[in-house]
């Protein structure tokens, strides 16, 4: 659905030029969330605004929905932006208008009549849960309110993208909640594609399929959310989850990527003879499925074998002493 | 036996009180003059507010549009017209009022009279506007800007839709302000003839020694300034939805 292949992009400061992007290949499935974190200067938010050319990158492709937009200016370019919804991390709302002249915006603008929009308008805002806030102005609003008339405007000409700049970063954590569980669903009804830019990995976590991970102008590793976590070294899968602090230097963490349905821990114990002794673990939820952890202390002589084992039934095995 | 206050006061004689009531009492007598005065300063300046407003939104719009990161950033443009803007509002009015005598005989056909002092007036006001205009354009929330942008508007349309509405509360500050700048212009233009409540001043006041016209007069102007503020007060309070 999103395909930018080799994005670079440089600023040109007084004295000094800044590589914003350095060769950024990105490809977003349709119906994919797909969540780029890092550090803020990492050139998320360039990535971000050159998917719908609010900037223009140097060299480089960017394909929406078979659409080549760095081919078009002018009149088809803001045609084609039409079709690509986004959120904003201070929602920027017109203060002037209120939350229905606000949704009805983008309606307005390309022109779509007073009935029709009025009519559009009201499914939108059933459709974020603000039907009783048609009236109010901005400032009226909560954070989350806020973001939610966001939401619904980026939705009002029916796109098939949408873009989220760091949407719920100015959100406490219960609204953040909210908000991504919004976003999530209108995925599931409406079949949009996502791409969010966050500084959360909580984000990544909670609603996104696919994540890369930016540093520099460049992804530092990208891919479907559950197989890197299955990955070993994985980046990604080490920030989702830090390594617990729990006993001594032969303590392993292990990570159950998908549900997983062998009796991998007495099977261990029975063929290399070794002591398991289970320190702590839970199960959390990514990208929709379970994904399992357990700090284990692993004793006995064949102690790199049966890490090796667990290895190859498809667990990822950090020990926390290395 | 029904007396005035201003009787009394008159009988117990002359000081600082006794001025009030020679000046309450000869009101009625200035004010035939004071009202024709009033309404050639409020014509004045009705009009030159007018022609600043024509003038000084597009151009405070350029200066905006114009300029590094704006909607059409021209740096020549830009330049030229904030070097003339700076040129209109260094000149002092009265300055600027005698220089401009020639335009306003060609545009007017007289230098005197109400009419004629329009034409200063609304050279002097214009670029005072478009820095007005321009500064609360800057106000404006880019990130609104930006999102008008990624939903495919066009520019003439940000500028009609977006920023304009979203500065409005400004905007009508920014006009209450030149209004209240013009009645003190119209005021000045007043010393070349112009009309209006500053010429009733230097007329009957200055020159013929008649301070009651004096006092009319400050009294009058400070009653105008007064109601145009707090009725732009008001405005901006309404529309302000921050």
């Amino acid at each position: 659905m999103i395909d930018a292949v080799g994005l670079h992009k440089v600023y040109r400061l007084k004295k000094s030029r800044v590589a914003a992007l350095r060769g950024v290949d990105l490809r977003v499935e349709p119906g994919e969330i797909f969540g780029v974190v890092g550090q803020s200067g990492a050139g998320k938010s360039t990535l971000l605004r050159s998917v719908n050319l609010l900037e223009r990158p140097d060299t480089g492709t960017v394909t929406v929905d078979g659409e080549e937009l760095t081919a078009l200016r002018g009149a088809r370019l803001r045609a084609a932006r039409r079709g690509i919804g986004m959120v904003h991390q201070h929602f920027a709302l017109l203060s002037s208008r209120t939350v229905a002249g606000n949704v009805g915006f983008p309606l307005e603008v390309s022109g779509v009549g007073r009935a029709e929009r009025r009519a559009r308008v009201g499914e939108l805002l059933e459709l974020v849960g603000l039907a009783d806030k048609a009236r109010a102005y901005p400032s009226q609003l909560s954070g989350g309110q806020k973001q939610r008339v966001g939401i619904a405007r980026a939705l009002a000409s029916r796109p098939k993208v949408l873009l989220s700049d760091e949407a719920t970063s100015a959100l406490d954590p219960a609204t953040t909640d909210s908000i991504l569980s919004l976003l999530r669903r209108l995925r599931d009804e409406l079949g949009l594609t996502i791409l969010l830019i966050t500084h959360e990995m909580d984000v990544i976590k909670k609603i996104c399929d696919s994540a890369a991970i930016m540093e520099d102008g460049a992804f530092l590793e990208s891919g479907r959310v559950l197989d890197l976590i299955g990955t070993p070294g994985s980046l990604l899968a080490r920030s989702l989850f830090p390594l617990p602090e729990l006993g001594g230097s032969d303590t392993v963490v292990v990570t159950y990527p998908r549900s997983f349905d062998m009796p991998v821990m007495s099977e261990l114990t029975r063929r290399f003879d070794v002591d398991v002794n289970i320190l702590g673990g839970g199960v959390e939820q990514v990208a929709g499925q379970s994904v399992g952890r357990l700090g284990v202390a692993i004793r006995g002589d064949r102690r790199a074998e049966a890490l090796s084992y667990l290895s190859t039934s498809g667990l990822l095995v950090e020990e926390v002493g290395k | 036996m029904n007396t005035l206050p201003a009787d009394l006061l008159l009988a117990a004689g002359a000081g600082p009180v006794g001025a009030v009531t020679d000046f309450l009492r000869e009101w009625p007598n200035m004010w035939p003059d004071l009202w024709l005065s009033t309404l050639d300063t409020v014509y004045m300046v009705v009009w030159a507010t007018l022609v600043s407003l024509l003038v000084g939104l597009p151009l405070g719009v350029l200066l905006v549009t114009t300029d590094k990161g704006g909607l059409t950033p021209a740096p020549a443009v830009r330049a030229v017209l904030g070097a003339i803007v700076n040129i209109g509002r260094s000149l002092p009015f009265i300055v600027l009022m005698v220089a401009v005598l020639s335009l306003t005989r060609f545009l007017v056909g007289t230098t005197l009279g109400p009419t004629a002092a329009i034409v200063p007036l609304s050279i002097g006001a214009i670029p005072f506007f478009a820095r007005l205009v321009e500064t609360a354009l800057r106000e404006v929330d880019r990130g609104v800007i930006e999102a008008a942008h990624a939903m495919g508007t066009r520019r003439a349309t940000i500028v009609g839709k977006v920023m304009l509405p979203e500065a409005l509360p400004g905007l009508i500050a920014s006009l209450v302000m030149t209004v209240v700048t013009l009645i003190s212009y119209s005021a000045m233009a007043g010393a070349i003839g112009g009309g209006g409540l500053g010429d009733l001043a230097i007329r009957e006041g200055y020159q013929r020694f008649n301070d009651h016209y004096l006092w009319a007069t400050v009294i009058l102007l400070v009653v105008i300034v007064q109601a145009v503020q707090s009725l732009g007060d008001l405005l901006v309070r309404r529309l302000s939805r921050r």
